[in-house]
């Protein structure tokens, strides 16, 4: 129920957590992850997730194959 | 750590705002040396007194503050909301310098202890800039939390941001309120079809934009900006990148346009583009423009509006002169553990002691122009120039990263570039190359003002037929310049010499190599 940010993309440039609704993403050692039990990949706030919107990465917010889908557990 | 008797050139970013009612861009005004001086950049020149007084201390906005103070910038602003061809955010080392980099990012409180360490070991720096390394608009907190804490702790720091414009519109009033005199809107293009060969997309009202529409969108936002700022007399600078095959063309609309808003001061930069960075105008091969295209658009947009030449493309994390770079001098493990002296009354001593040193360059080179008077011979050649800063001849030429290149005529001389040059002392390896580096570097030049020079350069030099000139060791350059080119004209009338147009020149691409 999530999406997931691939950290070999990553550059660390914050934008991501700024855009956030769901305060899921954090910071670590430079690379920053998401909470899957926090993302609702945006259903509810926007039409298209935030993260993957901004992130300047292509294909490094995406979704995370090793949680069900949001809208799935609605 | 040296407390300022190291100085070198330092890359400054000059804004200036318009005054509204003023419309003042012409070349009449009067000048410090009460000579007018249209487009030498070389003090005031025909900046309005009030103009003149936000900048002059400002090396990123006057050519001529640049060979004496020195700025910081501060990477408080990762997140960026527009995609750039040209950028690549992904890449970073230590050995690399251009914009869009950095090494380390900072908090606000972080960058406010590093401004006051900076400031307590180089009285010349006087300004603070916050330039990324992505948008600082798009980092609004971050950012004017940095300048709340700073305006606090060192009030005497002039405050500038550099912007891409998508989000200046809603932060004016903000900009305002906390002094900020000087904004650098970078603008690429005013054509949303161009604007789609360099933007990709854009990040607004919590949507990804593509193609013509995002850039249509950056557009207006970027003008509208513009239009805000110097409405409240804030001064502003446009950057534009010259893209040569996209917009080269087009910058001279870009110009108008943003003059006609008011827009004081146009830095145009040369592309970025080496293939290494992994950009997508890198990527795809593209080329940036060589050093007499470069001059020859910002030659042809001068008669609109005072251009700035002397722009480094510094790293949003840079420190010192423009044209050097101390920020390893000030990484955040160093500075946290420095003693902070913010001495007010020190920095004040000292650069007073500055504006002697400017007022002794300004008044050699205006006695030196009384003797060309009368003469017009309607020649121009060009002259590189080793300099460490303070407006002398005063650097050796292995020692050079890079070189000044100065027009001169009879008309005066007047800074137009500066062309970087990997050092050519490395190492004791590869001479041969590195003299190549050089002559490729300042091949549109006649002459090469050092302070000494060793043999072997010397000769390969004259093999190009660009003279070696070390008899101006630690003069005034621009003093030296007309003296030489008197001479010049001397040598040219008794038939020593015969004046020939010089080829192009290679503006250099790869990474900064420091030692």
């Amino acid at each position: 129920m999530a999406y997931m940010i691939k950290e070999s993309n990553c550059t660390g440039c914050s934008a991501c957590q700024n855009e956030c609704p769901n305060n899921a993403i954090f910071e670590k050692n430079f690379a920053f992850f998401i909470d899957p039990a926090k993302c609702t990949e945006c259903i509810g706030f926007f039409d298209k997730p935030q993260c993957a919107e901004i992130c300047p990465m292509p294909k490094t917010c995406i979704i995370n194959p090793d949680v069900p889908r949001f809208a799935a557990a609605v | 750590m040296e407390f300022g008797t190291r100085k070198a050139v330092a890359e400054l970013y000059v804004m200036q705002p318009s005054v509204p009612g003023s419309g003042k861009m012409g070349c009449a005004s009067k000048s410090s040396s009460g000579k007018s001086s249209c487009g030498s950049a070389a003090g005031q020149g025909d900046l309005s007194s009030e103009i003149w007084e936000k900048v002059k201390n400002h090396p990123c906005y006057s050519e001529e503050a640049h060979h004496h103070y020195a700025r910081m910038h501060v990477a408080v602003a990762p997140a960026c909301n527009i995609q750039c061809n040209y950028c690549n955010r992904k890449y970073d080392c230590s050995n690399e310098s251009r914009p869009g980099v950095v090494s380390e990012r900072l908090t606000p409180e972080q960058a406010a202890k590093k401004v006051l360490a900076v400031a307590s070991n180089i009285p010349q720096m006087t300004v603070l800039g916050i330039a990324g390394p992505g948008d600082p608009l798009a980092n609004p907190g971050k950012t004017f939390k940095t300048f709340e804490l700073v305006t606090k702790a060192a009030p005497d720091i002039k405050l500038c941001l550099s912007t891409n414009g998508l989000m200046l519109p809603d932060y004016v009033d903000r900009i305002q309120a906390l002094n900020i005199d000087h904004v650098t809107i970078t603008i690429n293009m005013i054509d949303p079809e161009t604007g789609a060969k360099i933007y990709p997309w854009i990040y607004y009202n919590k949507k990804r934009y593509e193609g013509v529409e995002a850039a249509r969108i950056l557009s207006e936002r970027q003008l509208l900006g513009l239009e805000m700022l110097t409405a409240r007399g804030i001064l502003c600078k446009v950057n534009s990148v010259m893209i040569p095959g996209i917009n080269d063309h087009h910058l001279a609309d870009v110009n108008r346009a943003v003059k006609s808003r008011g827009a004081f001061l146009h830095n145009i930069m040369p592309l970025i583009s080496a293939p290494e960075h992994g950009t997508v105008f890198g990527l795809a091969g593209m080329r940036g423009p060589t050093a007499q295209e470069l001059k020859a658009l910002q030659d042809s947009c001068e008669g609109e509006m005072n251009m700035m030449r002397h722009c480094r493309q510094c790293r949003a994390d840079a420190v010192g002169l423009l044209g050097e770079d101390r920020s390893n001098e000030f990484t955040t493990e160093k500075v946290m553990e420095m003693e902070v002296n913010y001495d007010l009354q020190l920095r004040q001593a000292y650069q007073d002691d500055v504006e002697k040193r400017r007022t002794a360059v300004v008044a050699a080179r205006n006695e030196e122009l009384k003797t060309l008077v009368g003469r017009d011979s309607g020649i121009s050649i060009l002259i590189a120039v080793a300099t460490k800063g303070n407006g002398r001849i005063n650097q050796h030429f292995g020692h050079a990263k890079e070189f000044q290149v100065y027009e001169v005529s009879t008309a005066g001389a007047k800074f137009v570039g500066h062309r970087r040059v990997d050092n050519y002392c490395q190492g004791g390896f590869g001479e041969e190359e590195s003299l190549e580096t050089v002559l490729r570097a300042i091949n549109d030049c006649v002459a090469v003002f050092i302070s000494r020079i060793g043999n072997c350069p010397r000769e390969g030099l004259l093999r190009a037929g660009i003279e070696p000139v070390d008899r101006f060791a630690l003069e005034y350059i621009e003093q030296s310049a007309l003296a030489y080119f008197r001479e010049y004209l001397e040598r040219m009338q008794s038939g020593e010499i015969q004046h020939i147009q010089r080829g192009d020149a290679d503006i250099r691409q790869g990474a900064l190599v420091t030692i």
